[in-house]
């Protein structure tokens, strides 16, 4: 954690970056399936997007380190340490859970928080695990998923928790980022992947991309 | 009047009647550093407790260690007196609970430790603080006065 390791992100290969793309790419892609599985309805994905950013950047990845986010963090552990955080904005998760609960829970009572608290950790289960299935059959190596978190937060410290324990070297995080969203949007989430510069040289390895 | 954004990582001096602000502290602590008689006041967002051993070369604002020195080097630049310096912070959360939860979850608790020990080892007095807990929290730092208020989505403004 904070035992940064010497390698530098800034030294990944172009190649190194298109196998990250294209693990992402597939691991969405089973994410989206399953996602629009549970809604029952169409989900987009965008091509996902593989950086290298400056950490006091990172909180303008959701617009600015104040502005409102859900976050449903989930702890990986087993061969591939490190964190999956899936945010989305208050509107969308509302529609979200909305859509999934088939009611309108616009009287907010204590039980319905609940149940939409425990409806986008479900979410968070299902996206995250079907993401780590694909990534896992792909690279032989087995993460093991925790039960996730969920905070309505600025964006700014749910990303600080997310990435900068695990997913920098130095003064530079790996941001593997994947939009989703339904035909209308109006549900929109970003969906990261971040594992601890260890993982990232196991899967790179795996790949046979070599390691940085 | 000037309003001066700190970014995480990061830290900066103000003079009379600027306003330092640092957004979104998780984990991180805000440090807030002032000398009332000459109304310098400095500003650090720091990350982690402490530089690890094989990174001597690395941003020293993101470590409390490094950037409470870092920042008093440039208040002191600025004519700002050490020994009548007073402190504030701010931060410091959980902002997840895992039931195997284990250390590196706990980082906000362990940074606003290292952040007391050294404000101790240096002799400045800590006249107010608000961490822990599992929300963020935006600091508005007064330099002129040395008020400085505590933001958060969850509840109303605090004054420290």
């Amino acid at each position: 954690m904070e035992d940064e390791s010497r390698t530098d992100l800034t030294e990944l290969s172009d190649l190194q970056l298109d196998a990250l793309k294209e693990i992402a790419n597939i691991g969405a892609g089973n994410a989206a399936t399953a996602f629009s599985q549970m809604l029952d309805q169409r989900i987009d994905m965008s091509v996902p997007k593989v950086d290298i950013k400056p950490l006091n950047e990172i909180p303008e990845i959701l617009g600015g380190p104040e502005s409102l986010v859900v976050g449903i963090l989930v702890e990986v552990m087993g061969d591939i340490p490190g964190k999956i955080l899936f945010a989305l904005d208050e509107k969308s998760a509302n529609r979200m859970t909305s859509l999934l609960l088939d009611k309108r829970l616009n009287n907010v009572d204590k039980q319905d928080e609940k149940i939409k608290k425990s409806t986008l950790k479900e979410l968070g289960n299902i996206l995250t695990n079907s993401y780590l299935n694909a990534l896992s059959r792909m690279t032989n190596l087995s993460p093991l998923p925790s039960v996730p978190g969920l905070a309505l937060d600025m964006a700014g410290a749910i990303l600080e928790v997310a990435f900068l324990q695990v997913g920098y070297i130095g003064d530079y995080a790996l941001v593997v980022e994947t939009e989703f969203w339904d035909g209308e949007d109006r549900i929109s989430g970003n969906f990261f992947f971040i594992p601890t510069p260890e993982s990232l040289n196991k899967i790179l390895s795996k790949l046979g991309v070599g390691q940085i | 009047m000037s309003k001066i954004r700190v970014k995480m990582a990061d830290l900066d001096v103000g003079e009379k009647s600027d306003i330092l602000i640092t957004s979104g502290l998780g984990s991180c602590v805000g440090v807030a550093l002032y000398d009332s008689r000459s109304q310098i006041g400095g500003l650090a967002h720091v990350m982690l407790p402490k530089v690890p051993g094989n990174r001597k070369n690395s941003n020293p604002a993101k470590y409390a260690d490094t950037a409470i020195e870092l920042l008093l080097d440039e208040m002191k630049k600025a004519g700002a007196r050490i020994r009548r310096l007073k402190a504030k912070i701010a931060g410091g959360a959980q902002m997840f609970s895992f039931d195997n939860s284990d250390s590196s979850m706990k980082i906000g608790a362990r940074n606003v430790k290292a952040v007391k020990e050294i404000l101790r080892a240096k002799n400045i007095r800590l006249l107010g603080s608000d961490v822990g807990k599992d929300y963020g929290r935006t600091m508005e730092f007064h330099v002129e006065d040395g008020k400085t208020l505590i933001k958060t989505v969850k509840g109303e403004d605090q004054v420290l």
